[in-house]
């Protein structure tokens, strides 16, 4: 049916280098993450703001994160920066992308995660002397991440995932860009980027695992 | 000393304070009783600047609570509130409920936090519950737990916001029983109920509250034995 001879050798011999490309692409990951549910919790307490100078910038970036391509989104962040003047590398580009979705999406999960923890919380916290940031970071903040916990795991996958479009704004150390590189040496299409399938498996369920783990430690109530 | 002077208070057009005056001294249990939505729980609210008023003026120990430049964070420090629904912090064992408070708004080192910690709760029979979550406790435990909490920033003033209404009937006895303790204590008390049989027991004078006013004011001889007016003699009999 097909004329394919597979060549599995030069591709596992390849794995290191893969290897490498896969911290690249946990770094990239992790880092959009954090950024991203720091900017995403500002961005849902930004929107509960009655004040319109306020709560309409967080909307318009909510509105276009979750609307637009991802894809475009890290275009303009490489090439549509780059035409203001402002050059970034790849990686840095690559990244600005994913937290700007991460964030856009987050933000809406966490706005909703809000609204399931009682108003009563805040109050009896303020009633104790805490101030209001005090309150919302002691008392509220806790149990939100508990709230919005399995939504936040399913967008750390999507982010790993998304880390792959690195490869069109020339990124090649991730594993999507150093499998492409070699891709186009070797022309062993079908067994690389199944290697790389399968490490964005494993990294996929590893984050799972460690965001669980988390759960377990942090979770006990 | 806490001092209500004709405090005015809605929420849009509903008004719910309408000129409530009452002025409570330091070791004085005041009860307030009355129908629901006549403004009580609003009026506890109000005292430790939870709600804005739009009339009138409340001080404690001399400062105006609605102020602009009082420093309500620190004034809360002195004034202790427990609520209906007890509003535990779920994620934090009953000890960190309990000494979260001291240590980050009073600054205490862990271990001073702890030992008030382990004395508040002792106080209020928790003191084998420590570690537990509040999520394993019952309603009447936990609510214990909320006057621990409160008692920890070692307030001049509690205030109770019918501490008991949500709970089963067979853990009334126990919460009710912490807050005569406590009242025996001198603590400085305003108390808004609706158990009657412990507001005529524990209290120096019985507010009982209409409409958003005090209606009648006196001791609880007077306001269970002989009321003076017809509306607070109409709403003893339709709960006693």
């Amino acid at each position: 049916m097909f004329n394919y001879t597979f060549h599995w050798r030069p591709a596992l011999q390849a794995l290191p280098q893969m290897l490498q490309g896969t911290l690249v692409t946990l770094q990239l990951a992790i880092l959009s993450m954090i950024i991203g549910v720091a900017f995403g919790v500002v961005l849902a307490l930004m929107r509960q703001s009655k004040n319109p100078l306020i709560h309409f910038p967080a909307t318009v970036w909510v509105e276009v994160a979750r609307n637009t391509p991802a894809l475009l989104q890290i275009y303009m962040a490489y090439f549509g920066l780059g035409q203001l003047g402002i050059r970034l590398d790849s990686f840095v580009a690559l990244l600005i992308g994913i937290t700007f979705n991460n964030a856009g999406y987050l933000a809406e999960t966490f706005r909703g995660g809000l609204r399931a923890i009682p108003q009563t919380q805040t109050r009896a916290a303020r009633s104790l002397g805490f101030g209001a940031y005090q309150a919302f970071t002691l008392i509220v903040l806790p149990q939100l991440f508990r709230v919005v916990f399995h939504p936040m795991t399913n967008q750390m996958v999507w982010a790993i995932l998304m880390t792959s479009l690195g490869v069109v704004v020339g990124l090649n150390t991730d594993l999507t860009g150093v499998v492409q590189d070699l891709n186009v040496r070797t022309f062993r299409t079908f067994e690389y980027f199944a290697i790389a399938a399968v490490l964005y498996y494993l990294i996929a369920k590893f984050v799972t695992l460690g965001a669980r783990l988390l759960a377990w430690r942090l979770f006990r109530y | 000393m806490i001092e209500i002077e004709n405090v005015k208070k809605s929420f849009g057009s509903l008004t719910v304070l309408d000129g409530v005056s009452l002025s409570v001294n330091t070791g004085e249990v005041v009860s307030i009783i009355g129908g629901s939505g006549s403004g009580k729980s609003t009026l506890l609210m109000c005292i430790n600047g939870l709600e804005a008023i739009q009339g009138g003026r409340i001080l404690v120990d001399g400062v105006e609570v609605h102020a602009a430049g009082t420093d309500l964070n620190k004034l809360r420090q002195k004034i202790g509130i427990v609520f209906q629904q007890w509003n535990a912090f779920p994620h934090l064992t009953v000890l960190e409920n309990v000494t979260l408070a001291p240590r980050k708004v009073l600054k205490m080192s862990r271990a001073e936090a702890d030992a008030i910690a382990v004395r508040q709760l002792e106080h209020v029979g928790l003191g084998d519950k420590l570690k537990a979550f509040p999520g394993k406790l019952s309603g009447g435990q936990q609510q214990r737990m909320a006057i621990a909490r409160a008692l920890a920033m070692s307030p001049k003033y509690m205030l109770f916001d019918e501490v008991t209404s949500a709970l089963d009937p067979q853990l009334v006895g126990e919460v009710l029983d912490t807050m005569r303790l406590l009242a025996k204590e001198g603590m400085t008390m305003i108390v808004v109920t609706h158990e009657m049989g412990f507001a005529r027991e524990v209290s120096d004078r019985v507010a009982f509250f209409k409409s958003g006013k005090i209606h009648e004011i006196g001791s609880p001889q007077q306001i269970f034995e002989s009321p003076q007016t017809p509306e607070t003699r109409a709403f003893l009999n339709s709960v006693l």
